[in-house]
Parts: C-alpha cells; sequence; structure tokens
C-alpha cells in the first residue's frame, strides 16, 4: 500500500504528536525560565520603590561604581534592605497584622477577596534624612492591568514620588504614564484637605493650573482619558485603604 | 528553479531581494519597535531566530506534513519558538522586554516568517533553509537598525541611549525631532530607503 501523507489517520497522528512535543517543550521551557522572571519581577518592584524616594537607577548605578561593585540582584535587594526600614501589612481596619510578608502579597488577588479579609502592603522608608511612606497600587487601565507605586512625604499627604507600570494601554496614548513627564505633575499634590479629610486626586483635562499643588488636581494626558481615568480610580482607591492606619499615626 | 549557491541564499535577501524594502513584508512592526537603537536590534535579531529555526524545522519536516493543514503545522512550529524568544527575553532582557511588549508576539503574524516557510523552506533542504531564514532574518534587521538608527538621532538625540548631538546644538536653537518618534515618519523614512534602494538598482522597478 502507498504511504498517503494526506490521509486523515495520518494527518490525525501527525498533528497529535507535534503538539505532545511542542507542549512538553514549551512546559519544560517555562518551568527551566520561571525562577529567572520571578526574579526580575522582584527586582523590579524593589527598583521601582527606591526610584520613587528618590534613588533612581543612574544613582544606584553610581552608588554600585563608586564601591566597584555592579548592579545585580543581590545589590539592589541589599540596598532595598538598607533603606526601606519598615514592610508593614495591613488589615482593613489600618491595623498591623503579623505573620503575612508584605513584600510577597499579590495586591490583585486580594482585591479580589471580600473587603473584610483584604491585606494591604505598606514599605516605610527612610532616605536622607526623611521618612516616606510607600503604597502600593493596582487597577485598570483602559485595556488591561495597571499598576504602580506612590510615595508619600512624612506628613503623610504630600505626593513625594510615583511611578506607573501598565500591561497593555495603548502606545503613544495611555502607555504615557510611565514616561516621566506624567509623573512629575503629581509631585507635591497633596492627599487631604487641610481638614484632614481624604480628597484623594482627581485627574483632568486641560488643567493649566499645574503649579498649584493644594488644589487636588493634575492635568489628564490628552487622547487618553479612560487610562487617566483608571489611574484616578486607582490611586484613591488604593489609598484610602491606608486613611485609618495614617489617622491613628497622626493622632500618636 | 535552478539551485542557488548558498551564499545567494545567504546574502541576495539583504539587498536585491531585501523583505520589507522589495518585498514590502513586516512593515508594522518596523513602524513600531525602530523609535530606539537597542530594542530594535534586540527586535531583529529574535526575528532572525525565528526565521532561521522555523525554517530549520519546517524544512527537516517538509515531506512528513500533510499538505492539507500544512499552514497551521507551521502556525505552530512560529509560535512555539516565538513563545520561547519571549521567555528568553523576558528571563535575560527584561527591561528590553517590556520596550517590545506585546511586538515580540506579534512576530507569529510577521508575514515574512511565513512566507519563508512557504516559499522556501517547504521545498528546500535543511541547511539551505536555515541560511535562508539567516539571510531574511538579517534583511530585515537591517533596514530595521538603519530606521531606528535614524529615528533615535534625531528624534531623541541619543544612541544606545546616550547623548551624541553636543549641547552646542541645542544652545543654538536646534531641537529634537518629535515627528521622528511618530510611525509616520518611520514609514516615511523606509520610503525614503525604498526610493533610494531603487534608483541605485533600477532592475528592481515594476515595468509598466
Amino acid at each position: 500500500m502507498k504511504f498517503d501523507r494526506n490521509s486523515n489517520g495520518y494527518t490525525l497522528i501527525f498533528m497529535t504528536v507535534l503538539l505532545a512535543v511542542v507542549a512538553v517543550a514549551l512546559s519544560g521551557a517555562f518551568t527551566f525560565f520561571k525562577p529567572f522572571h520571578e526574579q526580575n519581577k522582584r527586582q523590579e518592584k524593589m527598583t521601582d520603590i527606591l526610584y520613587i524616594i528618590g534613588l533612581d537607577q543612574a544613582r544606584l548605578q553610581k552608588a554600585a561604581q563608586s564601591k566597584g561593585l555592579s548592579l545585580n540582584y543581590d545589590l539592589i535587594q541589599k540596598y532595598f534592605n538598607q533603606y526601606i526600614i519598615k514592610q508593614l501589612t495591613l488589615d482593613n481596619q489600618g491595623n498591623p497584622v503579623q505573620g503575612i510578608n508584605a513584600f510577597e502579597i499579590n495586591l490583585k488577588r486580594e482585591l479580589a477577596k471580600p473587603a473584610a479579609e483584604q491585606h494591604y502592603p505598606l514599605f516605610i522608608a527612610r532616605y536622607n534624612g526623611k521618612t516616606y511612606y510607600i503604597i502600593p497600587m493596582y487597577g485598570k487601565g483602559l485595556w488591561d492591568d495597571i499598576w504602580g507605586y506612590i510615595a508619600l512625604e512624612d506628613d503623610m499627604n504630600t505626593i513625594h514620588g510615583i511611578k506607573f507600570g501598565h500591561k497593555g494601554e495603548t502606545p503613544g496614548l495611555g502607555a504615557n504614564i510611565t514616561e516621566k513627564w506624567f509623573e512629575d505633575r503629581f509631585k507635591g499634590e497633596k492627599l487631604f484637605d487641610p481638614n484632614g479629610q481624604f480628597t484623594g486626586i482627581d485627574i483632568v483635562k486641560h488643567w493649566k493650573d499645574e503649579t498649584n499643588k493644594n488644589d487636588h488636581k493634575i492635568d489628564a494626558i490628552s487622547g487618553a482619558t479612560l487610562t487617566s481615568n483608571g489611574v484616578k480610580a486607582m490611586i484613591n482607591e488604593r489609598v484610602k485603604h491606608y486613611v485609618p492606619y495614617f489617622n491613628k499615626l497622626k493622632k500618636q | 528553479m535552478a539551485k542557488k549557491k548558498s551564499k545567494e541564499i545567504l546574502f541576495d535577501p539583504l539587498f536585491e531581494n531585501n523583505p520589507i524594502t522589495v518585498q514590502v513584508l513586516g512593515i508594522c512592526s518596523a513602524l513600531a519597535v525602530t523609535v530606539k537603537l537597542m530594542p530594535a536590534i534586540v527586535m531583529a535579531l529574535s526575528v532572525m531566530a525565528v526565521v532561521a529555526f522555523s525554517n530549520l524545522i519546517i524544512s527537516f519536516m517538509r515531506k512528513l506534513i500533510p499538505m492539507r493543514v500544512r499552514i497551521i503545522v507551521q502556525l505552530v512550529v512560529i509560535a512555539a519558538l516565538v513563545i520561547l524568544v519571549d521567555m528568553l527575553l523576558k528571563a535575560f532582557a527584561y527591561d528590553i522586554s517590556k520596550q517590545l511588549s506585546v511586538f515580540v508576539g506579534l512576530i507569529i503574524t510577521n508575514c515574512i516568517v511565513m512566507g519563508r516557510l512557504e516559499a522556501f523552506a517547504m521545498d528546500n533542504k535543511p541547511w539551505a533553509s536555515f541560511l535562508d531564514g539567516i539571510g531574511n532574518g538579517a534583511g530585515y534587521g537591517l533596514i530595521l537598525i538603519i530606521v531606528a538608527f535614524i529615528r533615535e538621532l534625531f528624534g531623541s538625540g541619543t544612541l544606545f541611549g546616550h547623548k551624541v548631538i553636543p549641547q552646542w546644538f541645542y544652545d543654538h536653537g536646534y531641537m529634537n525631532n518629535a515627528m521622528m518618534l511618530m510611525p509616520a515618519m518611520a514609514l516615511i523614512t523606509v520610503g525614503v530607503i525604498i526610493w533610494l534602494q531603487r534608483s541605485y538598482m533600477p532592475q528592481l522597478t515594476e515595468k509598466e
């Protein structure tokens, strides 16, 4: 009998074998690369947190070079442990919880839980004689997840630094939330009104008054209204979780 | 078709039969990843690896593939290789893989890859197919790097992120051309390259 490579039976066997081989190869590769991916994610998290308190990549690089070291994962971890003096896990009432590693909290998973069971990570940094409160954020942009970190000064009110990330916002429009000029618009803005009430931040179209740092308003990105709204909702909702804790600290 | 020599297979796609400027394929990613040089180079290498190895694998299997499902088989091989490249980049070039974002995944839909599988690997020996993949990847990469060089130099005044246009120019009124950062300008740059190439190689111009 002549071998017919276009017969249905052969096609079925060929495809099954091909897909099995590809599936095994890819899952093997995934398992192999997973530790590298996780280390990169942790490194990114630490770099982002150091960045918003004022230790950007260039400064870390310089510090490393002055000691003749290269800026690798271990060194970033060392700097992180040096400047982040406290890592807290808070419950929904703003009380510190023991036994949960704040750094390992997955905010996306946490926010999917019922509000009473949610835990929030808080990092407290000390750099150049000043204390900063760092809040990780997670939310929805126009297309997909957005996330970020916000650093508050020791009045727990003024924004010192901010950093955003996104999974799939439109390049050139919503993706611009990662640009420095957008981050700079937040610096110095206040999250509470003078009476200590939480007001959050409003991101407004065509907001011209960027020099006023007490109006709780910043200018949105043109052509990215929905991403801007996502950023606004993310900041306000995430920071709100920490208000009970901040109120307790302020009373002390 | 007369058998081509290895040298021709490797170097033809660089100029005479360049996938971007002559066949006008793979334009989408050429516009998207050429704002800066570094991501463009990584993208070029990724595409080169994917074309070369998918050509090689398909060529090895060319006598076994059922003809009716060959496109699906080609896609499975391409997709597997692209996912592999994506995982590699995420593990060892994390920052660049973030800049390339979706475009690594979109190599799957890059016409150059499937075009080479259909046109070459399906009826040529593995070694020739591998060279063909390297050549076409290099032809694609060459244009990417030229465009990225022009765009980064005039759009941001830098090369590989280092400032190359001296401050003196800026002090005397020189400005970076923000237009260069837009995809439209990349298309115009590619157009200019095509024009230059065709005026240099008149045999490429279509007869009326």
